[in-house]
């Protein structure tokens, strides 16, 4: 029963990490239609510059973050003009390639500014507590409040405010949105800071627990990709619900099944769901 | 595409340089080299077929030349079959399993086909990598036995071996070109241009897609079985994604969906990196932004780029009327503009 609940908070745990990430995904897919591979690099990038930050100057944790959700955002941005926005009547094989371009540019980048090694990130929130009889770091439970908190916001913002709802009218129709006056080239470049933002955060969340590497992107975006898919391409409470359904499973599955295998888990989740239904699980567009 | 390879020219050109090389440069670094990079082209035509004809992005051919590579492996270190038997048993157990995989992948489209191609090819790599009794796990396989002779013909020298990999690359290019100039090719052709147009005229696409994956995966394993016993000892690496991504550079670079573009790609690629060799772990510093410029600018690479200059000036010199000239243009760009609009 112990570990069943110490396993189940570590499902949690992950599963905000990967949900922060799917959301970015989501959102960019929502928009433009675009599986965005190059997404891995700006969760791994986030966390180097929060690391850089907290190194170099001694910035506080959460002010570093705050720069990294900046930087990253800004790179999305410039990542939209300067790559997706030339290829949007493309074929849509053009922008997957595209991507992959600049995730292996991006990977390269990292590993000529940072090295290979692989780094730890130290947090001001290590100390172990006590909670209902399970034993977490701080830093874990900072990571469920803190993306609970960012996901909540982000309801927030795309269901009250004007701008937000902007992006959920591009996604239900481009067209559409045009001729209701939106500057859809805006809407864009916002929906890739958001979705560069929301990676940084879970990077420089989930460093503290996980290592920083060049290839630290890889696992955690085709996870992503598997609870997108899951959840409907698209769809932020899909997203979401993908995230946790993939934590948990991942974490109770590497307990009672094998932790050798625990990877696996989510691809073959991925290939059973895409062998039944092709157009994933909710095939609805829009959010 | 088709009056490239009109120009027999190129290809004669091309076979002749290849076969007279190690008489101009025998040196046996650059022979490791050349085979090395003809060894890629074939699984990078493998890739074409697929991704270039018939525009379902695979990524997940990494793994297959991965399972390729192993078949032949095991089979060479674990039993004492003849090594073409193994060879061609490594094809087909690849085959096999690309068509199972493909039977699945294939009812997806677009975005998901790349999604579950690249799932799947993940897969493949964490099976390698953890199935520690079969594989080898990270250690590796070592010991794969090289070619063994055909009658007087041996394989012994890297001279030999150039030779070997040579023939079984223009045994590819051959293949290739009669598969695209045939009504299968016309086929893979049609589906890529639009597939709900193609089942229209009453092409069934589940078989013919099937049959391209199959083919795909087909000569990805024959790239892999050949590396197995070239280089003669395999690691989890071959099949991990970064191969993949380096496959898909030397397609887009030299032309995706041209019969050249391959081996234009991978023979430029490799002779920069050998020249660029202090930046090796940096090299996707200039590749990664290459692939996205290409994508943008020059879609159907180095080998489209030549073809589209040379309609150009053949148009402007027999200055023909527009509407024929808009006909060669047509057949180059007609399936870009239909993917746009589908």
């Amino acid at each position: 029963m112990d570990i069943l609940t110490q396993q189940l908070f570590n499902g949690l745990t992950i599963g905000s990490v990967y949900s922060l990430v799917a959301l970015g995904l989501t959102l960019v897919y929502g928009i433009l239609h675009i599986p965005n591979f190059a997404h891995g690099a700006l969760y791994m990038l986030g966390a180097y510059v929060t690391l850089t930050m907290m190194l170099l100057w001694g910035i506080h944790y959460w002010i570093a973050m705050a720069v990294s959700v900046l930087v990253v955002g800004l790179l999305g941005v410039l990542m939209d003009r300067l790559v997706f926005h030339p290829l949007r009547h493309a074929p849509p094989i053009h922008d997957k390639i595209a991507a992959i371009g600049m995730l292996l540019f991006l990977e390269a980048f990292a590993q000529l500014i940072w090295g290979a090694d692989y780094r730890t990130m130290e947090t001001p929130y290590g100390q172990v507590i006590d909670i209902f009889g399970m034993t977490a770091t701080t830093q874990r439970v900072l990571i469920n409040i803190g993306a609970i908190a960012v996901m909540i916001l982000l309801y927030l913002f795309l269901k009250k405010t004007y701008t937000g709802s902007t992006i959920i009218a591009m996604a239900q129709n481009r067209e559409g949105a045009q001729l209701v006056g939106i500057n859809t080239n805006r809407v864009a470049m916002l929906t890739f800071m958001i979705s560069g933002g929301l990676a940084a955060i879970a990077a420089s969340l989930s460093a503290p627990i996980n290592l920083v590497f060049p290839g630290m992107g890889h696992l955690v975006i085709l996870k992503a990709f598997v609870i997108i898919i899951l959840g409907g391409m698209g769809s932020v409470p899909g997203a979401i619900l993908g995230g946790y359904i993939l934590g948990f499973t991942e974490s109770l599955g590497a307990t009672y099944i094998s932790n050798d295998y625990k990877d696996i888990i989510a691809f073959l989740l991925l290939v059973v769901i895409l062998s039944i239904k092709p157009k994933g699980l909710f095939s609805r567009e829009g959010f | 595409m088709v009056s490239l390879l009109k120009n027999k020219g190129w290809v004669i050109g091309f076979i002749i340089a290849a076969i007279l090389f190690p008489f101009v440069l025998s040196n046996d670094y650059f022979l490791h080299v050349l085979t090395l990079a003809f060894i890629w082209m074939i699984a990078v035509y493998g890739l074409n077929l697929l991704a270039g004809y018939t525009g379902y992005l695979s990524l997940a051919h990494a793994g297959f030349f991965a399972i390729g590579a192993y078949s032949l492996g095991l089979l060479s270190v674990n039993t004492d079959i003849n090594f073409w038997l193994a060879l061609l048993l490594a094809c087909l157990i690849t085959s096999a399993i690309g068509a199972v995989v493909g039977l699945v992948a294939l009812r997806t489209r677009e975005h998901f086909f790349a999604i579950y191609t690249l799932c799947v090819g993940y897969i493949i790599y964490l099976v390698i990598d953890k199935w520690d009794s079969l594989t080898g796990g990270v250690r590796g396989l070592i010991g794969i036995e090289s070619p063994s002779a055909i009658g007087p013909l041996t394989f012994e020298t890297p001279l030999s071996q150039y030779y070997l990999v040579l023939f079984f690359l223009l045994f590819t290019v051959l293949i290739m070109y009669r598969i695209v100039h045939s009504l299968t090719g016309r086929t893979f052709i049609a589906i890529r241009n639009s597939e709900d147009l193609a089942q229209t005229i009453g092409i069934s696409t589940m078989k013919n897609k099937l049959l391209v994956f199959v083919l795909s995966t087909f000569f990805a394993s024959l790239a892999g079985a050949l590396y197995a016993s070239f280089i003669r000892f395999i690691g989890p690496d071959i099949g991990y994604i970064t191969i993949i991504f380096d496959l898909l550079t030397y397609l887009i670079v030299g032309g995706i969906g041209t019969l050249a573009g391959p081996i234009v790609g991978t023979f430029l690629i490799v002779a920069v990196s050998q020249s660029l060799q202090f930046l090796q772990d940096y090299r996707m510093l200039i590749f990664g932004p290459l692939l996205t410029l290409l994508v943008i600018f020059y879609p159907r690479g180095i080998v489209g780029a030549y073809h589209d200059w040379r309609m150009k000036m053949a148009a402007r010199k027999r200055n023909r009327p527009q509407k024929e000239q808009r006909y060669f243009e047509a057949e180059t760009d007609e399936s870009e503009k239909k993917i746009k609009e589908g």
